[in-house]
C-alpha cells in the first residue's frame, strides 16, 4: 500500500465528513449564531480538499475571503439584526420541507447518478505544484484580462451599492432641532448623494 | 475499501461531495425563514460549485489549470453577492423590523 495515497484518502475523507455534517448543520440548526461559525468550519474544510488538489493559492484565497471576509461580515449582519424574534406559525409548512426535501433528494440522485455512470476519460490528477500560481497569474493577465478587469468594477460597484443600501438615514428629535451640529447634518443630507455639490 | 491496489481520490469522490453540499444549499435556500441563512445557503451552493471546478481543473486540465482561475472569480463575485445582499437585508430590517422571508412580500401583486 501506498503511504501517500492511503494519506490522501483519509484527509479526503475527514474533509468530506466535516463539510457534509457542517452544511447539514448549517442548514438545519436553530440557533443562527452556530450555523454561521459551522459555515466557517466548511469553508476551511472547503480549502482543504483545494489543498488536495494541488491548488495552494485558491485554497489561500479561499480562506481568506470566504472565513475572513464573507463569515465575518455574515456574524455581523446577525448581531445587526434582533435574533430572538419568535416567527408566526405557517400552515403547512411540514409538508412543504418534506415536498422540497423530496425534490433536493431527487436532484440529488440524479447528480450522484451522472457522476457515477459516465465513464470520465481522464489523464488522471496531475500536479503542477508551486507553478500553479505563477501559471493562475500568467491567465489573469492574459487571455483572462478583460474577466479581470470586470471583476474588479463588479467589486467597486458592490462596495458602492452596499455603502448606499446600508446608510442610516439620521432622525433628530424636535427639542434639538436648533442645535448647530444637527442643523449641519440636515444641511448635508439635503444634498443628493454623488452630486458635484457633495464632493469639496 | 482500503485494498492493496490503492490509487489517488477518483473524481467521482469530489463530485459526490460537491453534490451533497450543493443539495443541501438548495433546500436551505427553499426552506430557511431567516433571511441570514438564507444568504449562508446561497454560500454553500456556490462553493460546491467551486469544488466541481477545481476537482476537474485538477483532473481534466492538469497543466493549464483553467478552472482555479474560473473558481477565483466565482469567489471575486460570492463576495461581492454577500456584500450587495447583507446591505439589502439591513436595509429591509430597517423598514419591516424583521427577517422572516415570509413577511417579504413588498413585490407581490
Amino acid at each position: 500500500m501506498n503511504i501517500a495515497y492511503s494519506t490522501e484518502l483519509i484527509c479526503f475523507l475527514i474533509l468530506s465528513a466535516v463539510i457534509v455534517s457542517g452544511s447539514l448543520a448549517v442548514v438545519l440548526l436553530e440557533n443562527i449564531v452556530y450555523s454561521a461559525f459551522l459555515l466557517g468550519g466548511v469553508f476551511m474544510a472547503v480549502a482543504g480538499l483545494y489543498l488536495l488538489l494541488n491548488a495552494s493559492f485558491v485554497a489561500a484565497a479561499q480562506i481568506l475571503v470566504y472565513v475572513g471576509a464573507v463569515n465575518v461580515l455574515i456574524l455581523f449582519a446577525i448581531m445587526l439584526v434582533n435574533n430572538k424574534e419568535k416567527l408566526k406559525p405557517i400552515k403547512g409548512l411540514r409538508t412543504r420541507k418534506f415536498i422540497s426535501g423530496g425534490v433536493c433528494g431527487g436532484l440529488l440522485i440524479l447528480l450522484l447518478r451522472v457522476s457515477i455512470t459516465t465513464k470520465w476519460n481522464l489523464p488522471g490528477p496531475t500536479s503542477i505544484g508551486e507553478e500553479a500560481t505563477e501559471r493562475i497569474g500568467e491567465h489573469l493577465f492574459t487571455d483572462y484580462l478583460l474577466p479581470f478587469e470586470l471583476a474588479s468594477i463588479l467589486l467597486l460597484m458592490a462596495m458602492i451599492g452596499a455603502i448606499v443600501l446600508a446608510r442610516r438615514d439620521v432622525s433628530i428629535p424636535a427639542a434639538d432641532i436648533n442645535d448647530l451640529k444637527n442643523q449641519k447634518s440636515l444641511s448635508d443630507k439635503k444634498v443628493p448623494l454623488l452630486s458635484e455639490n457633495s464632493i469639496k | 475499501m482500503l485494498e492493496s491496489t490503492i490509487g489517488p481520490v477518483p473524481l467521482q469522490a469530489y463530485l459526490i461531495v460537491a453534490a451533497f453540499l450543493f443539495c443541501t444549499g438548495v433546500w436551505g435556500l427553499i426552506n430557511s425563514r431567516n433571511a441570514v441563512r438564507v444568504l449562508m445557503s446561497i454560500e454553500l451552493m456556490l462553493n460546491a460549485v467551486n469544488i466541481n471546478l477545481m476537482s476537474f481543473s485538477s483532473y481534466v486540465d492538469g497543466s493549464l489549470i483553467r478552472g482555479q482561475v474560473f473558481s477565483i472569480f466565482v469567489i471575486t463575485v460570492a463576495a461581492a453577492e454577500a456584500a450587495v445582499g447583507l446591505a439589502i437585508l439591513l436595509s429591509l430590517y430597517r423598514n419591516r423590523v424583521t427577517i422572516d422571508m415570509e413577511s417579504f412580500n413588498l413585490l407581490k401583486w
